[in-house]
């Protein structure tokens, strides 16, 4: 963008969404003064007052702030207790350099180091290098009372600005950042976005003097001194930006959503457990389906009990009183996993996959349903098999559940055997629904409409032919649904079908109560759902 | 995983797949090294079978590694408590480096 308006404007990257409009206040730090250089004793000794110093203020800051800035910071406490870090700026220091430039050096050197790593991530620690450099420089020069002075509100610019002056600067009246560097992953731009404070990076070279500035976190734009036209466009974006978000988030925040004046339960799919971080995840009614497949991938072969037991557990405390439904190893069709699954089959759709693979390696199930059955004593866990064909499969399947069980409550492990489920995704299992004993059901309708239609779903050419919306498969939906109505069994529905509002109607209609998707279509079913209460189309 | 065995007698090794998204970052590599320092054990960590191994107590030598997702960690310890150390470093690596103990 040019200033081919009033004011100057410039364009960089969102690194947080959001508005600003307030003074612009540039805040570069200029190293000034200096310090009386004495022995390299006297050199030594203040450099550790320096930074013991520093430690203090560093984990003071952390303190005041908690949560994720605490753990950011914590680096920093890390790279002061590191001996061999230091270990060369005091040698350097008994050879005669000054501290504060042996300090400095050092420090310098990790930079480079970390702004020359291919990846995005390491470069972006340098800024908390240099951090630590500058804060314990003030320290060694006794100049460390100096804090930003920063007025509220303040749109505020700095080549980059490292996470312990973010958390010095007051930002309960709102603001903005815009940075000349920087990066989306660096943390002060995680800081940033869990205080809701917009911020862009990567502007480049921006003037030194303005009055006052615009920050548009959405479209990365920065306008300083902007004219009346800029500011009336500028209110309208952020206008439309809230609106959107209120209206989403209202609906999101609602606890329920309800169709037809029955609850409707929305609950989420997660592959593995840093899913649970997405911020939509909390409004979730539960998580309708943990995938496990992601504990298979590891080249070490196959996840013993313990680490298993740890991705269950922390998901069940995650979930609180919510509900957790866990699917046992689904390998096999299309997700191989080498050592496991079997090598040249003709149909792998069609072959040893999901319940039937794990039937066949009890010693690899037996330690999955160890792990499960120890974390079904920490949380609302159900678990579920997927794959099932026939009642005699979940039959041998709760067998070695159980004996599992026992097996650890006689080693004195607490141990329960959670509600056992299904999948119903082979076309069979639909069919004669009502011969299982299941504690409840979920419809894999992916597989579904694979198994129904005859297409293979990653056969793009099939696309039209394996519409979800085929009469055939919503017919087996319904007939599932229905049972469950009939008897008081829990059916949800988990496939893609579920996180696409063009089937929402279709599915409530068929009589399905519970859904589970993705998080980042949690608010859009949800609001889906509402404009269908209110007399949408009922399909 | 978790693969101890004990080698000439006193040095105990382990290895594990790190699984971390971002591969050994700030927040892996502190929580290693604040394990590390609660043994007493000489605890030393390479990455993909360098020839070089590194101080598990040092953050920024363990920065350096750059070790990326899947890559294979190694630990090596001797002492009195390098068993111990050893299974609980192999553990954090492996549960992916949890917020708490579960």
């Amino acid at each position: 963008m040019r200033p081919d308006i009033a004011g100057q404007a410039y364009k960089g990257r969102t690194a947080s969404i959001g508005f600003a409009h307030g003074p612009f206040v540039r805040v570069d730090a200029t190293p000034t003064g200096g310090r009386a250089v004495g022995t390299p004793g006297d050199e030594e000794r203040a450099l550790r007052a320096a930074l013991a110093f520093a430690g203090r203020q560093i984990v003071a800051l952390a303190k005041a702030a908690g949560g994720d800035a605490a753990q950011i910071l914590e680096f920093q406490v890390a790279l002061l207790d590191d001996e061999d870090f230091l270990e060369s700026t005091f040698a350097a220091i008994l050879d005669g350099t000054p501290a504060e430039a042996a300090w400095v050096s050092a420090l310098d050197k990790q930079i480079a180091d970390y702004n020359s790593a291919p990846d995005e991530y390491l470069q972006a620690r340098s800024s908390d290098v240099a951090d630590l450099r500058d804060r314990v420089a003030r320290a060694l020069r006794g100049g460390d009372s100096e804090t930003l002075k920063i007025p509220r509100g303040a749109v505020v610019c700095a080549d980059d600005l490292p996470p312990s002056r973010f958390l010095e600067i007051d930002w309960s009246n709102g603001g903005g950042l815009a940075l000349l560097r920087g990066s989306p992953t660096s943390h002060v731009a995680m800081l940033a976005r869990a205080r809701g404070i917009p911020m862009i990076v990567q502007l480049g070279a921006v003037s030194t003097s303005a009055a006052t500035a615009l920050l548009d976190g959405e479209g990365a734009t920065l306008e300083l001194d902007p004219s009346s036209e800029q500011v009336g466009l500028f209110k309208r974006r952020r206008e439309l930006h809230r609106k959107n978000e209120a209206s989403a988030q209202a609906i999101l925040r609602r606890p329920a959503a309800s169709w037809d004046g029955e609850k409707i339960r929305l609950l989420i799919n997660i592959q593995r457990v840093e899913d649970i971080d997405h911020p939509d995840a909390q409004y979730a009614d539960g998580i309708g389906l943990m995938r496990t497949e992601f504990l298979l991938t590891g080249r070490m072969g196959l996840p013993d009990e313990e680490t298993q037991y740890a991705a269950y557990a922390s998901v069940l405390r995650w979930a609180g009183d919510r509900p957790v439904t866990i699917r046992t190893f689904d390998a096999g069709g299309d997700k191989p996993v080498p050592g496991f699954t079997e090598d040249g089959e003709a149909n792998p759709f069609l072959g040893v996959r999901g319940l039937r693979l794990c039937l066949r390696h009890p010693d690899v199930f037996r330690v999955q349903l160890r792990a499960l059955a120890r974390a079904g004593v920490r949380g609302n866990l159900k678990v579920m098999f997927p794959m099932v064909t026939t009642p005699e499969e979940l039959e041998a399947g709760r067998a070695l559940f159980a004996e599992a069980v026992g097996q650890l409550q006689s080693e004195g492990v607490d141990a329960a055997l959670p509600p056992l489920g299904i999948m119903v995704e082979v076309p069979a299992a639909a069919l004669t629904v009502e011969q299982f004993e299941a504690a409840f059901l979920s419809i894999g309708s992916n597989d579904l409409a694979q198994y129904v239609t005859a297409c293979d779903r990653s056969n793009g050419s099939l696309a039209k032919l394996i519409d979800p919306l085929n009469p055939a498969v919503l017919y087996l939906i319904g007939r599932v649904a229905e049972f469950g109505r009939r008897g008081g069994t829990s059916v949800s529905l988990c496939g893609d079908m579920a996180g696409d509002p063009r089937c929402t109607a279709a599915l409530l209609s068929r009589g399905l109560r519970e859904l589970s998707v993705n998080p980042s279509a949690l608010a859009q079913i949800k609001r889906t759902i509402d404009d269908l209460g209110r007399g949408g189309s009922r399909d | 995983m978790l693969e101890t065995r004990k080698a000439n007698g006193e040095i105990i090794t382990g290895s594990v797949k790190l699984v971390h998204a971002a591969g050994m970052h700030a927040r892996p590599a502190v929580k290693l090294t604040k394990l590390a320092k609660k043994f007493q054990a000489q605890i030393s960590i390479r990455a993909s079978e360098a020839a070089e191994w590194i101080n598990a107590k040092s953050v920024s030598k363990i920065m350096a590694l750059r070790a990326p997702r899947d890559s294979t960690i190694e630990f090596k310890a001797s002492g009195e408590d390098a068993e111990a150390a050893v299974a609980a470093l192999v553990k954090l690596v492996a549960a992916d480096f949890p917020d708490t103990d579960p």
